[in-house]
């Protein structure tokens, strides 16, 4: 353990050229990313990252642990079979909008209904980058991009609503640049067993600058983002002065000010992230602008088996019941005789 | 009972087809009387050909359902073609398969099925029990509905009930005929119902109430004996080709020292090999149903990553989504199995028959230049050898293995000596060793150009491959062409060394001389039979057969096999993949082909016809 302990991020820095466009939000996750390896409690050999295909599934080659870089929308099927072969390695998946949830999208859903224990970073630049700017799942319908030119005629998916309605565990928001709430979030990714998705709202300079300047705008940030924190109530704004509501009448959410129509701080919603009803979280995850803040952090993370668990648990069990203990034994059992 | 005697044949082998409505219980039927047949010593080999439609319509040829089975006193390698003795539940099953029974053969039918629109639906215009057109059979007319209530009006059955067991009715018929002792079949029933009596009696009773049946009112005609096969020494048992496969795998995990991991999505007719694997937790077998083709082989390739023996079983429609995935595994040099049951293409085709044609996506179906081991399996049996072979293989030599069986084999079960595993050869899988300092992820060795397999969790050996380009040695991501055009020559090579290790291709019957018949895969039985055929007719001539089991790449020898005849056909379930591949390959020689494309396994007698021509020409 000791030597674990003592692992910085110098250990995780791979020899390998980073190839990222310069001010690509990309650069951000990265070190974030090699800034909390260290602190996984895992030996460096039991730390394997797993991708796609895209700009952001390049990743792997840049941190210095056990890599492999896939095919476009697979990460997710592979990280499974890894993880499923070796329960003890720690599987992180980094993924992009396109490979996520346009060709992965199959994978996506599927590996969250499992709970396969997998640690998926998901770089949401709302674009195709590495193809060079076509519209994604997560576009803005309307949007003009290199194969939409009259814009978009597609509702984007919600990367969270997607996660907790597919049964998941853990769902968690944070923007490329924020780098002490993307530290905390992967960290409480890292420590939730089950498939922990981080949803991280990215940059990409060359062919959607600026797809989330609205929320991050240094000036408005505050009004229009939400940071959300287990056991706290739902308060934001310049002045703190906002917060998140459920609404008594129609059973929504709502922003109120405080101080205003007697609303005080106890009128909030207190951040459950463990509340195993998904209603709550659902509504959270969907919070968009201009009526919302957006919510970043950890938004829900509930205790569920996990797939591997309980594999093993069926392997012990069918073990303990079974009179077959070595392939000789399973090939004489059943219908056999002997010539004499 | 008056007394009754009855000739009694003896004959070296038969074929029996069991065929029926596809709820009729022809499978089971015809599985009691394997099962039966392995106690009497015959060797034998068995066939079930059932519609795609689970429930199929009512009495119609398209819902019919059938066990094939043949015995012998002699080596059984195929199920046979043409049936000595059909039973047929109802008019549409006795259309169906008259065609592929003997002249002079015996046929059983349910009388009671033979009345109203069962015939009409079946494409008669009159009974054929009533138009001579079956003079030339031995009939046997049993009103099998009627007897079989009648059996259980005691027990009170009603009738809905009473008529599931008419395939046992049917299945007593053939045991008198075969002379064949009812005890074991009894038990049977005692086990399999323990917990309903009534259901134990009801089978009872209705089986000797059919062997009764035959005996009263067969008795001055004939029955059969078979001998046994004079079986070597040693335990035996009966498997069916994907059960091998299953159990060839788990072999050659356990040989191998590692885990066996299955990722999967069910397809006919492979997904018996994921359920037997699924079945094996107490081995500690990792069977995993995938959410589709693409995350079943790719978990495989992350499994193959993390150190296990990895696997993933398909048929053709699946083989084609694994496509690009094959093409990460043959880039990233990692060992991994894709199992191909094929079956009737192209699309979903003819998803419960049997073909030959993925052979040319096994070969080629990857973009880029990606060359895999290509190996097929000839025999129900033999799918455990070629498994274990396959993993031997892809372990020893870091290379994805695309194993062929097909639907016959696959369903197909025949008599094997059960596998020992001290019989079987060592399977060293590449394993790197920790801290090495020599280390690097495409070194390789000299001999099998193998690279080393460094699994996470291994200490010192940290690193990262992809579906990118590699670069020699280093394993990093290389545009440079020159490395692209080094790269592709020695995964390449790779696989051809694979040859130094797989032997000879040998030749069944003649060694050189006028003819030799070629073939692959499943089509195996129906080949040998054919060339005792052949012979046998052709006493003068010299006729050779060289049937492979592996393809790419080719046996050493191939060339020197081919030199050695004057003419050379190339038999095959499909337009001729094979040849095409031949003639790429070994483009010196002429071949001739014979092919088929109906979804059923070759006959012997059109095999024999084709080869005359050839003959005689
Ligand atoms: C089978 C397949 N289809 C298409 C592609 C081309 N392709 C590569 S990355 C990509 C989209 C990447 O977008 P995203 O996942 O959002 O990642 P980003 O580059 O924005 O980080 C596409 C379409 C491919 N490599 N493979
Ligand atoms: S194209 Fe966009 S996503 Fe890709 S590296 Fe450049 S900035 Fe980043």
């Amino acid at each position: 353990m000791e030597n674990i302990l003592k692992l910085t991020k110098e250990d995780f820095i791979s020899d390998q050229m980073v190839k990222w466009c310069p001010g690509c939000g990309d650069h951000a996750i990265l070190t974030s990313l090699e800034k909390i390896m260290p602190q996984l409690g895992k030996k460096k050999e039991d730390i394997l990252i797993i991708s796609g295909i895209g700009c952001s599934s390049r990743s792997p080659y840049y941190i210095n642990t056990y890599g492999f870089h896939g095919i476009h929308g697979r990460a997710l099927p592979i990280a499974s079979g890894a993880k499923i072969a070796n329960p003890n390695l720690s599987v992180w998946v980094t993924t992009g909008d396109g490979d996520c949830l346009a060709i992965g999208g199959n994978h996506f859903i599927h590996t969250i209904r499992r709970n396969m224990d997998i640690k998926i970073v998901l770089f949401n630049n709302e674009i195709y980058g590495l193809t060079k700017g076509q519209y994604s799942p997560t576009t803005p319908l309307g949007k003009v991009t290199k194969t939409s030119p009259m814009g978009t005629i597609e509702e984007p998916f919600n990367p969270g609503e997607l996660v907790i309605g597919a049964g998941g565990t853990f769902f968690a928001r944070s923007m490329d640049m924020n780098l002490k709430t993307q530290e905390e979030i992967l960290l409480a990714a890292s420590q939730h067993r089950g498939t922990a998705v981080t949803e991280i709202l990215q940059n990409c300079v060359i062919f959607n600058n600026g797809a989330h300047a609205y929320i991050n705008d240094r000036e408005h940030r505050a009004d229009r983002l939400i940071h959300l924190q287990h056991g706290k109530p739902m308060i934001f704004g310049k002045e703190m002065n906002k917060g998140i509501r459920l609404s008594p009448n129609s059973y929504q959410l709502e922003v109120v000010n405080i101080g205003e129509n007697d609303i005080t701080v106890d009128d909030l919603l207190v951040h459950d992230i463990h509340q195993e009803d998904r209603g709550v979280h659902m509504m959270l995850a969907r919070m968009k602008a201009p009526d919302f803040p957006v919510a970043v952090g950890v938004i829900r993370s509930v205790i569920r088996p996990i797939y591997s668990d309980l594999l093993i648990e069926q392997i012990v069990r069918a073990k303990n019941s079974s009179t077959i203990t070595n392939a000789d034994e399973l090939m004489q059992s059943g219908n056999t005789w002997n010539v004499e | 009972m008056t007394e009754k005697k009855s000739k009694v044949i003896e004959l070296e082998e038969v074929v029996v087809k069991f065929a029926g409505d596809s709820g009729d219980g022809m499978q089971l039927a015809g599985s009691l009387f394997a099962d039966n047949t392995a106690t009497v010593g015959n060797d034998f080999a068995t066939f079930p050909d059932y519609p795609a439609e689970i429930r199929a319509p009512h009495n119609t040829i398209s819902g019919v359902s059938g066990f094939q089975i043949h015995f012998g006193s002699k080596l059984v390698i195929s199920s046979g073609d043409i049936a000595d003795v059909l039973v047929a539940m109802n008019p549409a099953s006795l259309k169906a398969n008259l065609n592929n029974v003997k002249y002079g053969g015996t046929i059983v039918v349910d009388a009671d099925t033979f009345v109203g629109d069962g015939i009409t639906k079946a494409g008669y215009t009159n009974s054929p029990l009533d138009d001579g057109s079956l003079k030339d059979y031995h009939l046997i007319a049993a009103p099998i509905t009627s007897l079989t209530r009648e059996a259980q009006k005691e027990l009170g059955c009603d009738n809905k009930t009473a008529d599931k067991c008419r395939n046992v009715f049917a299945l007593g018929i053939i045991y008198y005929l075969f002379n064949r002792e009812l005890e074991s079949t009894f038990k049977y029933f005692e086990t399999k119902f323990a917990k309903n009596q009534t259901i134990v009696e009801a089978n009872k009773k209705v089986l000797a109430a059919g062997y009764n049946y035959a005996e009263n009112v067969d008795a001055n005609k004939t029955t059969f004996i078979v001998d046994k096969y004079p079986l070597k020494k040693g335990k035996y048992r009966y498997i069916t080709g994907n059960s091998a496969t299953a159990w060839g795998m788990i072999a050659a995990a356990e040989k191998a020292g590692l885990e066996l991991y299955l990722g999967s999505y069910p397809i006919t007719p492979a997904t018996e090999i994921l359920i037997e694997l699924e079945n094996r937790r107490d081995l500690g077998v990792k069977a995993y149903q995938a959410e589709d083709e693409i995350a079943g082989i790719c978990s495989a390739i992350g499994a193959a990553f993390a150190g296990a023996l990895a696997i993933t079983t398909t048929s053709g429609p699946g083989l084609s989504l694994k496509s690009e995935a094959i093409g990460l595994a043959v880039m990233t040099e990692l060992p991994i199995v894709i199992v191909d049951v094929q079956r009737g293409g192209p699309s979903t085709g003819l998803p419960t028959k049997t073909e030959q044609s993925d052979l040319l996506q096994a070969l080629y179906g990857r973009n880029g230049e990606g060359q895999v081991v290509v190996i097929a399996a000839s025999s129900p049996g033999n799918c455990f050898n070629f498994a274990f072979e396959a993993a031997k293989i892809a372990l020893e030599h870091m290379t994805p293995v695309i194993l062929l069986t097909d639907g016959y084999i696959a369903n197909g079960s025949e008599v094997i000596p059960v596998p020992k595993l001290a019989d079987l050869p060592k399977i060293t899988p590449r394993l790197a060793k920790a801290n090495d300092p020599n280390y690097a992820p495409y070194r390789r060795d000299e001999k099998t150009l193998a690279r080393q397999w460094a699994i996470p969790g291994t200490e010192g050996l940290r690193h990262r491959i992809g579906g990118l380009e590699k670069e020699n040695i280093t394993g990093n991501v290389s545009h440079n062409p020159e490395n692209h055009q080094l790269m592709a020559t020695l995964r390449d090579e790779k696989v051809q060394r694979v040859a130094d290790v797989i032997g000879d291709q040998k030749i069944i019957g003649d060694q050189e001389g006028d003819l030799l018949i070629v073939g692959w895969g499943g089509t195996y039985g129906a080949l040998k039979n054919s060339l005792d055929s052949v012979k046998k007719k052709y006493p003068a001539k010299k006729i050779g057969l060289a049937h492979f089991n592996y393809i790419n790449p080719l046996p050493k020898n191939t060339e020197d096999v081919f030199k050695k005849f004057k003419k050379i056909v190339v038999c095959e379930l499909n337009f001729g993949q094979f040849a095409k591949y031949l003639k790429i390959n070994l483009p010196q020689f002429k071949y001739e082909q014979y092919n088929k494309l109906k979804g059923l396994p070759f006959f012997v007698s059109e095999l024999v016809d084709a080869y005359s021509k050839l003959l005689e020409e």
